[in-house]
Formats: structure tokens, sequence, C-alpha cells
């Protein structure tokens, strides 16, 4: 008998993608939509974070002495209000919302550059370069360091460990990504180990308190004075990274994608890495080493508004500043009067946060 | 003319991959690259985009040596169609042709607005208008390649790269792609694995036969049994296309034993 052969019409099926893709999901949001609202919320953040601690300070007063410094209008708030807003606190909120905006924007040009999806400062070996050398200032003193401030000494090692990881990560003198990713996860296990070595050494309590203090990042040193620099350089170079958003979808789609659409892919990778880890020296010479956020707030934003930098780049920076400024409210409330290091809430809040959206967006 | 390569050798390392290859592609003709894996066929193409520079020989767009070309300018004189990839970011598909524009604008200049006008024909031509704000992860193998396409289309160069660009197409987008190709009538440059496509969609065949080019002309001429046996080692017989007419490579078993009459044993 001769066999029938069927042919049933199938509902054409969606076509998924084959492996996890980043971005996915998010519809196609303007950044004048999305930009204002943002600005809006970190500017009303900034405030409540400044309102918020040891000795609560009305919202409104907070407004009035930003007032009077700024423009010297309204009748001057007590002598203590302003001391706790203008000296202590207004610093220190403006310089997390710096750093997290610094940190995202890292991340997102880290990501891009070396086209993975892991890649931050730490992966990339510059965080645990500045750790090493800021340890060792901070257990042997600055003259250890060649006389260097803590903040310095951590400049200088995030840079040498940039130089390194570039230079390790070369074939056939081009920087090739998934050398660099390996580079750095093994200069950061090799910078890592040598700073729990000094930690271990250092046969000072307090020493290592302060060194743990300083790895898990903190924003208390902060001050007017140290606000200027990491604000200009993430200023400066998050525009100039903006300015070269198109780059940086180019090397998303590929090495060849890239140089058939004008971009010299090989040169164009190694300045924004250079670029990226000057800012990282910037940011962890002020704030310590703060993880995380430069790996979750880039997938946050891209969960939310796709994957193009010509949008990532100022959301990811305007997120990251309110996630900092909210984290480290966190940290100066939850163990009064204690402080919690920034890098601990950074991670615990973030983590439970990007595996919901995770599972959300697989699941759409 | 738009493309020509003269004497290219290229190595990787110290290993050669191509060694003395001619090649030229005149303005409208659609050229096809031909040979079995690790010929060094698209070796020889990035060549173009200067993703490998020759070790030998030279590469000239519309008259001009590649090497003296900014990379931006090579990407307004050449614009690549590669392979369907799983894409590691996920553009949507308006994102992905407005990459096309980039060799064109400056830093903080944007391509919405008037400067559009190439993507929203670029999307019209492919026929993607439609799936404009999707990313390219919900789209089939078919409709990512054709967004490719309108990315080149939108980089408004005239010289168009394909790099095996109907891998993993099934044979209706495959057709589908190489027919859009064709109706866009500018000068190709098209990597392709299957003989038969590339012998009905190329005005002219190269065949890369361990890094040298061993034949080139018209697909009929090129393609000869002796040849296909010669370079794939493959035994086949030229037939005429029933409905075209054009040329059909009928292809035999490596072991050519008799094959079973499939037809007569169903319908006895």
């Amino acid at each position: 008998m001769r066999k029938q052969a069927t042919a049933t019409i199938v509902e054409e099926l969606p076509q998924g993608g084959r492996r996890p893709v980043l971005g996915r999901g998010g519809r196609h949001i303007p950044l004048s939509v999305v930009a204002p609202p943002l600005l809006v919320l970190l500017a009303v953040t900034i405030c409540v974070a400044v309102s918020v601690g040891s000795v609560g300070v009305r919202p409104e007063t907070v407004l009035k002495v930003i007032a009077d410094h700024l423009i010297g209008a309204g009748t001057p708030a007590s002598v203590m209000d302003d001391q706790i807003v203008w000296n202590l606190r207004l610093p220190r909120v403006l310089l997390a919302a710096v750093v997290g905006a610094g940190l995202a924007v890292v991340g997102v040009t880290l990501q891009a550059t070396a086209r993975n999806p892991l890649a931050d400062p730490y992966v990339l070996g510059v965080s645990a370069g500045a750790g090493l050398t800021a340890s060792v200032a901070i257990t042997f003193g600055s003259a250890a360091v060649a006389g260097l401030s803590t903040s310095a000494a951590a400049f200088a090692g995030a840079l040498v460990a940039t130089v390194v990881v570039l230079g390790l990560s070369r074939r056939a003198g081009r920087v090739v990504p998934s050398r660099l990713v390996l580079a750095g996860v093994t200069l950061s296990y090799l910078f890592s180990g040598a700073t729990n070595f000094v930690i271990f050494r250092s046969g000072d309590a307090d020493a290592a308190h302060s060194v743990l203090f300083w790895l898990l990042g903190s924003l208390s040193e902060s001050s007017w004075s140290n606000l200027p620099l990491p604000a200009a350089a993430v200023l400066v170079i998050g525009v100039s990274l903006m300015s070269r958003a198109r780059t940086l979808n180019a090397l998303a789609a590929g090495d060849d994608a890239a140089l058939s659409l004008g971009v010299p892919a090989h040169r164009a990778r190694v300045r924004l890495l250079v670029v990226a880890s000057l800012l990282t020296g910037v940011l962890v010479a002020v704030s310590g080493g703060i993880g995380f956020v430069g790996l979750i707030v880039p997938h946050l934003v891209r969960l939310a508004v796709g994957p193009d930098h010509r949008r990532l780049l100022p959301i990811a920076m305007l997120v990251g500043a309110i996630y900092l400024v909210v984290v480290d409210v966190l940290c100066r409330v939850l163990v009064r009067p204690e402080e919690l290091p920034v890098g601990i809430v950074t991670a615990v809040l973030g983590a439970p946060v990007f595996l919901w959206l995770l599972r959300r967006s697989e699941a759409s | 003319m738009r493309l020509s390569l003269s004497g290219v050798s290229v190595r990787i390392g110290a290993v050669p991959i191509v060694a003395d290859c001619d090649l030229t592609v005149e303005d409208g003709e659609r050229v096809g690259l031909v040979g079995p894996n690790g010929s060094g066929k698209t070796s020889l193409l990035r060549t173009v985009y200067r993703a490998l520079d020759p070790f030998a020989g030279g590469v000239a767009l519309s008259g001009a040596d590649v090497r003296t070309l900014s990379q931006r300018e090579v990407a307004r004189r050449a614009a690549l169609v590669a392979q369907d990839a799983a894409p590691d970011f996920d553009f949507t598909v308006e994102e992905v042709v407005a990459m096309g524009r980039g060799p064109w604008l400056r830093s903080f200049e944007s391509a919405t607005g008037r400067g559009a006008a190439p993507i929203t024909a670029a999307l019209e031509r492919v026929r993607l208008t439609d799936h404009r704000a999707r990313r390219l992860s919900t789209l089939s193998g078919g409709e990512r390649q054709r967004a490719l396409v309108a990315r080149a289309l939108a980089q408004e160069s005239p010289l168009l790269l394909l790099d095996e660009p109907t891998n993993h197409l099934d044979v209706h987008a495959a057709l589908e792609l190489l027919e859009l190709v064709r109706d866009l009538g500018r000068a190709t440059l098209c990597v392709l694995h299957d003989l038969n496509l590339a012998a009905a969609y190329c005005d002219r065949l190269y065949v890369l036969h361990r890094g040298r080019i061993v034949a080139d002309g018209p697909p009929a001429e090129v393609l000869t049994p002796e040849l296909v046996q010669t370079v794939f080692g493959v035994t086949c017989t030229h037939l005429t296309h029933p409905v075209t007419g054009g040329l059909l490579l009928a292809f035999s078993p490596r072991r050519a034993a008799p094959v079973a009459a499939f037809g007569e044993e169903a319908n006895r």
C-alpha cells in the first residue's frame, strides 16, 4: 500500500536567539523621553539622600541650604543644618553620583570593546591592580609606594595593570578580545592574591581592617576638594565616549563588521580600553574598589533600552548615578552608627534585582 | 573598474593562505568566488576591507590602493554582508541599518530626521519596514541577512562584498537573498559554497584551490566536470535547468554505486 505523504502547515514559530544575547526585549524609547525623568529622579534622589542620615534634615532645608550656597538666595538655615548638608553630606552624595555614573560608563565601554557581557574593571584586572598598590600604601605607609598617597598609589596600580593586561592580550600586534578577558581575569587573581598576602603579613589588625574597607569601596573620604577631579573625568570621558557611540556599536557588532563600517577596530579598541582604564583609575582612587556597578548597571539598562550605545551610554550614566546614591544611603543607615562598605551593598542589592530581571526577560 | 586585486598573497603568521591572486569586479558585475573549505576565499575577501593586509600584491577600490585610504574611506567604497551569526548584542533592525550610515557621519551627527532617508529606503528595499523595531534575535535567519543587506545599502557604497551570505539559510531564504542582491544591480563580489547558486546568480566566477585562482570566467565555462573533480573531488554532470535553461550541476555520490530505484519500488 502506498503511504500517503502528509504536509501539515504549521503555524510559524517565533525564531528565538540560539543563545542568550545582550539587551533582549525593550522597545525603542527615544533618549529625549527617558533622560529628562531620570535627571529629575537623580536630583530628587540626591536631595533625599542628603536629608537622610544619623541626624535627619528636612528635604526643604536641604534645598534651602543648596540655594543659599549657589545663588545666595533665601533665609539662611541654621549653622548646624548648613554644616551637615553642605560640608558633610552633599559632597559625599555627589561623589556617589559621580562614581556611579563613571563605573556604569566604564562597564558599558568595556563590555562592548571586549565583546563580552562579563567585562568590567574587575574582570580586566584594573581594580585589582589598584587594590594591590592601595593596600601596600595603607599597610606599609606611603614610603613603600614611593611617597604616593593611597589614592595616587591606587591610580598608579590601575595604570600598571592596564598596561600589563593590554600587553598580555596582544597577538600579532593586536589586542584580541577573548585574550583580554582571560589575561584580565588571571591578573585579577594574581593581584588579589598579592593583596591578601599583604593583609596577611601586615600583622596589624587596624591596617588590615582599613585595607578591607578600602577594597570593598567607601565614600567616607569624600570632601569638596576631592570631588572636582573625578567629576571632570567622568564628564569629559563620558561625553567623549558618547561621541564615539557609533564606534562602540560597530565594535559590538564584531571586528569584521566594524572594519567594513569604517571603524579601525584594533586601534579603536585599544584607545577605548585605555580611556576606560584611566577613568577606572580615577574612580578607584577616590572610592576604593566598588564592585558590581560596572557589571550590573549596563546590563539593567540594556534590558530596558537595548544595546544601541547612543542611548545606552547616557542612560547608564544616569542610572549608575542614581543607583550608587541609593546604595550609599543604605550603607550609612543600615547598621547605624557604623557604616557598611559600599561594595557589600551594591552586590547584595544588585544581584537579586539582576537575576529577577534576567528571568523575566527570558520568559518574555 | 570597482575592485581589482593584483598579485595578492596573504599570510597569517608565517602560513601562506592565498598566493598571487588576480581578481577584478567591474561596475554592475556580480562575481562569485568559489572553492573548497580552507581554499582562502574569505581571506581574499577580507583584504578588500583591510581586515587582512596582503603580504604581497595590492588591492584597489575605484582606482585607489586601499592602503592609502582611511578605514572610513574604504567603508564608503565597499560594504560587507557576512554570513549569519548569532549576534552578541541584540540590536534592532533599524539600529543595524543605521550603522551603515557610520562612514558618512561625524561624531555626534544623528542619522535621524533628514539623514534617515537612506535608512528608510534600505528597509523598504529589503522589505523589512514593518520589522524595523524588531530585535535581531527575534528574526529568522533570512530576515537577519536581509537586515545586513539593508545596512550595506544604507552605506551607499558602489561595491558589495558578501561572505557566504546564504549559510544557515533554508532554500527559500537563500534564493530570496540572492535575487535581492541580483536586483540591486551593484558591483558584487560574493563568496559562495553552493556551486549551483553561484552558477545561477553570478556573471563570472573565480575558483580558488589551495590558495590559488585556478579558473575564472562565465560559470558554464568554469565549472567543468574536470575542474569540479580536481578542485572539489566530486563527480558531476552538466544538465540544463528545465525551467531557466541555465546550467545545473548534478553531483554523483562519491562512491558511484547504482542508486536504488526508489520510485519504482514505491509504485509497485
